[in-house]
């Protein structure tokens, strides 16, 4: 009955049984972005049954990029996105359950126990649990000494510690964590990042991008530790030591730690449900149960684009793959595959990056622009097609590439390095190409 | 009517093009002018969702995608079309004399959510 490839539209996802089931409501673990999305869409498809939503955070749903930018860069100012405002769910009547966790599936009953005990049955389940910090496993390295960032009480601890004139720390050179240096460089701290691998953001983007953001935080004073493991952290009073395997120590008023996150898919792996670091869904976001859906940082995800599941943890993923799910529940009939090219942004001092794609190591590198200025592009090509486009305040000449990626355009890269022909002349051409073609 | 001495002068005809928008600004709130084929049509600049300026925007068709969120609205009616956006934005009518764009400020409008 479906077809896999991108795009298409199939009859159904769900067959009688599971739309039957519907009639017992839907049930979404995890209020973050992708379960108030998932909510949200669910109304605005016209599912008019019961709507539950479970959270183990005290807020309604909110969106965490600013967690790691706009929220530590002042004292006072909370920079928070709501999902909804308030009113919202009670208006659409989809009932907010906060500070309340989910322990367990009950898969046979299509019951969930939450952790006060109470239990709440479902016709079809949406697990968006997200992921949690990975803690720094050393000696010395407390909760109380360690600050890390992922949830609204995360930042709000942590922006207070931003103090002008303090020493920083930040353990981790991903995209957190060099934010969270931005940020304490813009209140004034002093800064150092340690990193355990050879240069920032290694696992992610080109070598050519990483060294750039170096620079860059260099030319704001930030220092560098690379190749850096850590042996123990010495606490004096108020003050941490973090001793480095090379025998240095680095004194921190504040330490911030960014080195990654778990999926919480713990409650689905013990549910019998497939779980490879993160819960196993098809194109549809549907798990091996026909009533349990997952979505958004806590799912990997048959990608139709890329032919292989992936786990994304970014804003796009929690919010349109939730989405996706929510109307492939809603309105059945028009069952489409979650198929969408990964696209990512960081913000950092006056710089604002943003990536379609995903990174190869060993693909062909296009420079568009200057590196030596803070607007330029890095697209990296395998057999003269993008496949991953990399670009730095060049947010309007880059999204044309998006629609390149999509395409499978076979491209000149001479022609792609020339900044006086935008994307967007290349993206209609080879539009206009194919419909000639077709 | 009380005739063009109320309009607000925003820009040239020849200051706005399909693919970039002209970012102006009445009383201290920016504004977005744009070109669709024949057409101006002027909006706020600022997206209801972030602080993202849509004069920085991807033109596609009737629609301006926000450069920071990739919300989308309808440049006609302002009407948001894509998540994250919900709120709609203001939009003008838009006057078109001796090659210069003017807005009345009294046709400010707002669709309905």
């Amino acid at each position: 009955m479906s077809q896999t490839s991108a795009g298409a539209v199939i009859q159904s996802v769900l067959d009688d049984v599971q739309i039957a089931a519907l009639a017992d409501g839907i049930v979404i673990i995890g209020a973050g972005q992708a379960g108030g999305r998932a909510a949200e869409a669910l109304r605005r498809q016209g599912f008019a049954g019961a709507i539950t939503l479970v959270g183990d955070e005290d807020e309604l749903p909110y969106e965490r990029p600013s967690l790691s930018k706009e929220m530590l860069h002042d004292a006072e100012k909370e920079a928070i996105t709501w999902v909804q405002k308030p009113e919202f769910y009670a208006a659409n009547d989809i009932k907010v359950l906060t500070g309340t966790r989910a322990v367990a599936i009950d898969r046979t009953a299509r019951n969930v126990r939450l952790g006060n005990g109470e239990t709440l049955h479902y016709g079809a389940l949406i697990i968006a649990t997200g992921a949690r910090v990975r803690h720094l496993d050393l000696p010395g390295a407390t909760s109380e000494n360690c600050y890390y960032i992922r949830t609204l009480a995360d930042s709000r601890a942590l922006r207070d510690r931003l103090v002008a004139g303090r020493r920083v720390v930040v353990i981790g050179a991903g995209f957190i964590g060099l934010e969270a240096a931005a940020a304490g460089v813009k209140r004034g701290c002093d800064v150092t990042v340690i990193e355990i691998g050879p240069q920032p953001l290694g696992r992610v983007v080109p070598e050519q991008i990483g060294a750039w953001y170096q620079s860059l935080h260099a030319s704001h004073g930030v220092k560098f530790l690379f190749n850096a493991g850590l042996v123990k952290f010495h606490n004096e009073g108020n003050v941490v030591i973090v001793e480095t395997k090379a025998g240095e120590m680095i004194p921190a008023d504040t330490v911030i730690v960014g080195i990654g996150v778990i999926p919480n898919a713990e409650i689905a792996a013990e549910a019998g449900l497939a779980v490879e670091r993160g819960i196993i869904v098809d194109e549809f976001g549907l798990t091996a149960d026909p009533h349990i859906f997952a979505a958004g940082d806590v799912a990997r995800h048959f990608n139709p684009i890329f032919n292989k599941h992936i786990l994304l943890e970014s804003w796009q993923n929690a919010q349109n793959q939730a989405i996706a799910i929510a109307k492939n529940i809603a309105t059945p009939a028009g069952a489409a595959p979650y198929a969408e090219l990964p696209w990512f942004w960081s913000d950092q001092y006056d710089v604002n990056l943003q990536m379609f794609g995903l990174s190869e190591p060993g693909a062909d590198t296009v420079i568009r622009g200057n590196p030596e200025t803070k607007s330029w592009m890095l697209l990296q090509l395998k057999d003269n097609r993008i496949i991953c486009a990399i670009g730095m305040n060049t947010a309007r000449d880059l999204r044309p590439a998006r629609d390149l990626i999509n395409m499978g355009a076979t491209l000149n890269p001479e022609e792609l390095a020339d900044t006086n022909v935008p994307l967007a002349n290349i993206m209609r051409r080879e539009k206009r190409d194919r419909a000639a073609a077709a | 009517m009380s005739g063009a001495a109320n309009y607000i002068e925003l820009c040239a005809v020849g200051d706005v093009t399909q693919d970039t928008p002209y970012k102006a600004n009445m009383d201290g709130t920016d504004l977005a002018v744009f070109q669709l084929d024949d057409q101006y049509y002027v909006t706020e600049d600022l997206c209801t969702h972030g602080p993202g300026s849509l004069c920085e925007g991807y033109v596609d068709g009737d629609e301006v995608e926000c450069p920071f969120h990739q919300g989308k609205f309808n440049i006609k009616t302002g009407v948001a079309t894509s998540a994250p956006c919900t709120d709609p934005l203001t939009v003008w009518t838009v006057i078109v004399q001796n090659g210069k764009i003017f807005i009345d400020p009294a046709s400010a409008r707002k669709a309905t959510p």
